[in-house]
């Protein structure tokens, strides 16, 4: 069963049906209302690197809907350490599991576990490669925003070379037509096979530097952390390290409905000044990845989501 | 008369495998590709840049007493994939083989990205890369997506 690797197993039909379900399962997902659509499903969380938001978010949304999960737990203790091969790992899980959430070091695990798994798995990032379901809740907190995923300008700025949630939210939203900024340092450019590959596709993109710049004309503004974890050389961190810090004195002239969005956790890049403006939306944004997950879950298991919510919910 | 010419460089040889139609100045690839090195007993004629009507120009293998097999030949199909390959035996043609670069590149060469799943050689998973597009050749890993450059594939030949 196919499952979610990168956003090109998605159409941009389904993306707006995926998200369309989300609108509609924002009570259940906030606790308003019971709704089991996945009573006797199991999500299996295989998580071999440290995931947070991720992984809660997919065990919240696996369980709002009724349904149940079991995790690899920490990786000290279980037979990765042991040497075990991704490979025999997912035949163990896929058997134990009826939808898989992974994240792995390696590029390309998530294929890789597809290929060896009968059940879909959920690419929850694969070293710098990929995150679609990141991006999912990406594109419903900018629909949420603005009404529409169409022709926006949209700044991302910092890490975007070891930066998976940039590179699938790239990809994503040159498919509905909005233009490209990317702010890095040098070092920390977007990587030039992802740049051909939008242009290949027909997205208009910036490259700069200069992040101040850029923020007054753009309707949304993603910030990344830089990745300490992903330097093999400490110097090139610290010469890299603190190159962006956005704060409230900032925003003076900035469109009034433009948003900030962070995939989190942010170190330095935005400063807490920004929190109490208008324009502040991560906190929002990681919310929206219960709501997003549930909806891609039961459309991943082929559950539908009702039309009409309410009548077919109970209270908690 | 430009392809006799050519052919009167080297000398017929009684049993082996001929390469033509390699595209010029990509020999040397080719032997690499194929592990033939300076090491190897068998003799090898080689010529580089020679005139051919329907290329302008091209390079010839000839390798003594070795018949190419099917893997060899999936490993040609990356640096020569329009290459033409006879088998020879008692100075005749007895057998054309076929190159077929395919959509896919199963098991023949091994992703170069360092982080690439695959790079951990005890899963099992076969190695696959996808052809993106031939002309010019344009390969990705079917796992990592990287793009792969073909003078670092060539040290990646499984």
């Amino acid at each position: 069963m196919a499952g979610l690797i990168t956003m090109d197993d998605l159409t941009n039909e389904q993306i707006i049906n995926i998200l369309d379900d989300a609108t509609r399962l924002l009570p259940v997902a906030k606790g308003e209302l019971f709704l089991p659509l996945l009573q006797g499903r199991i999500l299996g969380n295989l998580f071999f690197e440290p995931s947070t938001r991720t992984r809660m978010s997919f065990e919240t949304a696996m369980k709002r809907l009724g349904g149940e999960v079991v995790n690899l737990g920490d990786i000290k203790n279980s037979s990765v350490v042991k040497g075990e091969t991704l490979f025999d790992t997912i035949q163990m899980v896929d058997g134990y599991t009826d939808i898989i959430a992974m994240r792995h070091p390696r590029q390309g695990a998530a294929q890789y576990a597809q290929d060896s798994a009968r059940v879909p798995i959920m690419n929850g990032g694969d070293g710098a490669g990929h995150h679609p379901t990141q991006t999912m809740l990406d594109l419903f907190t900018i629909r949420q925003a603005h009404g529409t995923l169409e022709g926006l300008k949209v700044v991302l700025a910092g890490d975007l070379r070891y930066g998976r949630t940039v590179h699938s939210l790239s990809h994503a939203l040159t498919r509905f037509g909005c233009e490209l900024i990317f702010v890095s340092p040098e070092l920390l450019k977007m990587p030039p096979e992802i740049v051909s590959d939008l242009r290949e596709h027909g997205a208009t993109v910036v490259e700069t530097e200069d992040l101040l710049g850029t923020i007054n004309d753009a309707d949304v503004v993603y910030m990344t952390r830089i990745q300490k974890e992903r330097f093999a050389d400490e110097d090139e961190y610290t010469r890299c390290a603190g190159a962006y810090r956005l704060h409230a004195d900032n925003l003076g002239d900035v469109k009034s409905e433009m948003i900030i969005m962070h995939p989190l956790p942010r170190v330095d890049e935005i400063h807490a000044s920004v929190d109490s403006t208008r324009h502040a939306c991560y906190f929002n944004q990681a919310f929206n990845g219960v709501v997003a997950r549930m909806a891609l879950i039961c459309y991943l298991l082929g559950v539908k989501v009702p039309i009409n919510i309410k009548s077919e919910g109970g209270a908690l | 008369m430009a392809n006799e010419h050519s052919m009167r460089r080297v000398t017929a040889i009684r049993n082996g495998t001929v390469i033509d139609h390699i595209p010029s100045g990509q020999a040397l690839r080719v032997l690499e590709m194929l592990g033939i090195s300076g090491k190897s007993s068998v003799p090898v004629s080689l010529v580089m840049n020679v005139p051919s009507k329907k290329m302008g120009a091209k390079d010839i293998i000839k390798v003594e007493d070795r018949e190419l097999t099917q893997t060899e030949l999936d490993r040609l199909a990356l640096v020569a994939p329009d290459a033409h390959v006879a088998i020879i035996r008692a100075y005749s043609v007895a057998e054309k083989l076929t190159i077929n670069l395919g959509t896919e590149v199963f098991n023949v060469v091994r992703c170069t990205f360092s982080n690439c799943i695959t790079t951990n050689l005890r899963e099992p998973l076969p190695h696959r890369l996808k052809v993106i597009s031939r002309d010019p050749l344009h390969i990705r890993c079917h796992y990592c997506g990287r793009p792969q450059d073909l003078d670092e594939l060539i040290k990646n030949v499984l």
